[in-house]
């Protein structure tokens, strides 16, 4: 579904992704983990061009997105997106928040969109708060509405950029239960997490970023029991007491 | 009051009591002539500057600071020649307007490059147009560079293009938050059209100083001018908490 081929990308002089090749099948959950600056939310970032690749091709369902001629705007559509911080917008309500996009892209109408909104959010708990600002949530829900909201959309594959690191953490269950309901819906799935927990029990296939490369692939199963490479075997020391 | 007005300026001014007195020079000032109708014939010339300075200051402002903050902002590593070149030019326009009273660019504007206009009330306004562009834009700039990047990027995330991300996400949040910011200047652009006197537009105080140079008394018509600036400033704080009481609706809790 995505294609990656020799994706680098450098801010100034530093060269943050060193060549990253990497395929994501249709209904596949793909988790990135690895230490703070490996590139990691770049590298997620670069697949819906949020970060310019410096160079390399992105390929999503056959188009080449990083082609200038190609309109990224349409190819984000398909592409949902999760923030750490959530980034819903404060001056709208959690339906405005959900339906602005559907409106303006998909031209739905009010009502339309409304509805999806509504039944999304009923999916997710929430349903009683779609009148309120995002001002008015706990950290758990807005995550939660930020979800919903990328899924309005009707996206084909979502992107997870370390969706549980800003909650506290009796919050970060929530998250994560909806991301798993969404997993096993068949949803194409990205997540860069800490979370080893959810890589290992979601996880169809681990990609270890260190230093701008993907140093190891492996199953959840094997990548936790038996790391291939030295630097998999050291992080997870120290992230597994 | 006019009978009142010939008994008391029969007696010599050195038999008047205080009150008397009062009551003369006010009468001088207001009333005489009918000349309060003069303030008035100021006060709509200052209600027409402003507004017409309004509308190039935020026209002007809008286009300079989106220009700044785009260029500021742009990728690293991209280079667009047209983008830098206007960039540069808007950085100098607001350098050399920051940079000069005010008084003295409507005396250039009025003597030098308009020498040869009547028009003075209009000179008047563009160039306290001109010069409200340059605040307003650094205003506008603020508000963009305040906002978290992460709102525009969520928006652009949904596919929304970036004049979509800009009208229905960025704008509506910087333009709350500049709005104290804007009241302000727009204050300090009212007040600022009493200057246009200096090149003969013909305001408020033009026509107070008019009054007072047949009446040799200063006092009242240039109060009256004060308290008229004042009522309007007054009036218009008014309106600015009303709407940003309203703006303020989703920060409740």
């Amino acid at each position: 579904m995505i294609d990656v081929k020799g994706l680098t990308k450098a801010f100034g002089d530093n060269l943050v992704l060193k060549g990253i090749d990497e395929h994501i099948y249709p209904g596949e959950k793909v988790v990135v983990i690895g230490p703070s600056g490996g590139g990691k939310s770049t590298f997620l970032r670069c697949l819906n061009l949020l970060e310019t690749p410096t160079s390399g091709a992105i390929t999503f369902k056959g188009t080449d997105i990083t082609d200038p001629k190609s309109d990224i705007n349409k190819h984000r559509q398909k592409m949902g997106m999760v923030f750490q911080h959530f980034n819903l917008f404060p001056h709208m309500t959690i339906l405005r928040n959900m339906t602005l996009a559907p409106m303006k892209l998909l031209h739905k109408s009010k009502s339309e969109a409304e509805e999806k909104a509504i039944q999304l959010l009923e999916r997710v708990g929430l349903a009683d708060r779609a009148g309120s600002y995002p001002s008015q949530l706990s950290g758990g829900q807005k995550q939660r509405v930020a979800i919903v909201r990328a899924l309005c959309m009707e996206p084909e594959v979502m992107l997870f950029d370390e969706p549980t690191s800003a909650l506290d953490p009796e919050m970060v269950g929530e998250v994560l239960d909806v991301m798993k309901s969404l997993a096993n819906d068949g949803m194409t799935m990205v997540v860069v997490t800490h979370e080893m927990g959810f890589a290992k029990e979601v996880g169809d296939r681990i990609l270890f970023m260190d230093g701008g490369v993907i140093a190891e692939r492996n199953t959840p199963e094997a990548f936790f029991d038996h790391p291939q490479t030295e630097r998999a075997q050291n992080f997870l020391a120290k992230v597994l007491m | 009051m006019e009978q009142l007005y010939e008994t008391l300026s029969a007696i010599p001014v050195a038999d008047q009591t205080f009150w008397q007195n009062f009551f003369l020079k006010f009468y001088r000032a207001w009333f005489y002539q009918d000349r309060w109708l003069s303030y008035f014939e100021g006060l709509l010339t200052t209600i027409e500057v402003t507004a017409a300075a309004l509308a190039i200051g935020v026209a002007l402002g809008v286009v300079v600071a989106i220009v700044r903050t785009a260029y500021d902002q742009r990728r690293p590593g991209t280079h667009n020649p047209l983008l830098a070149f206007v960039n540069f030019i808007f950085k100098i326009y607001v350098t050399v307007i920051r940079g000069t009273p005010m008084m003295v660019q409507l005396m250039i504007m009025g003597f030098v490059i308009f020498a040869s206009s009547r028009e003075y009330t209009l000179v008047g306004a563009l160039t306290l147009g001109i010069n409200s562009g340059a605040y307003v834009s650094e205003i506008i700039r603020g508000g963009l560079m305040s906002l978290d990047p992460g709102q525009a990027e969520a928006g652009r995330s949904l596919g929304l293009s970036y004049i979509q991300t800009m009208w229905h996400i960025v704008i509506p949040q910087a333009f709350k938050a500049i709005l104290p910011a804007l009241g302000n200047e727009f204050i300090v652009l009212l007040k600022d059209t009493s200057l246009i006197s200096v090149i003969s537009g013909k305001e408020m105080v033009y026509y107070a100083r008019a009054i007072v140079s047949r009446t040799y008394e200063a006092m009242f018509p240039y109060i009256i001018t004060a308290v008229m600036y004042l009522i309007m400033v007054m009036g218009f704080s008014y309106l600015q908490s009303i709407l940003e009481r309203r703006l303020r609706a989703s920060d409740r809790r």
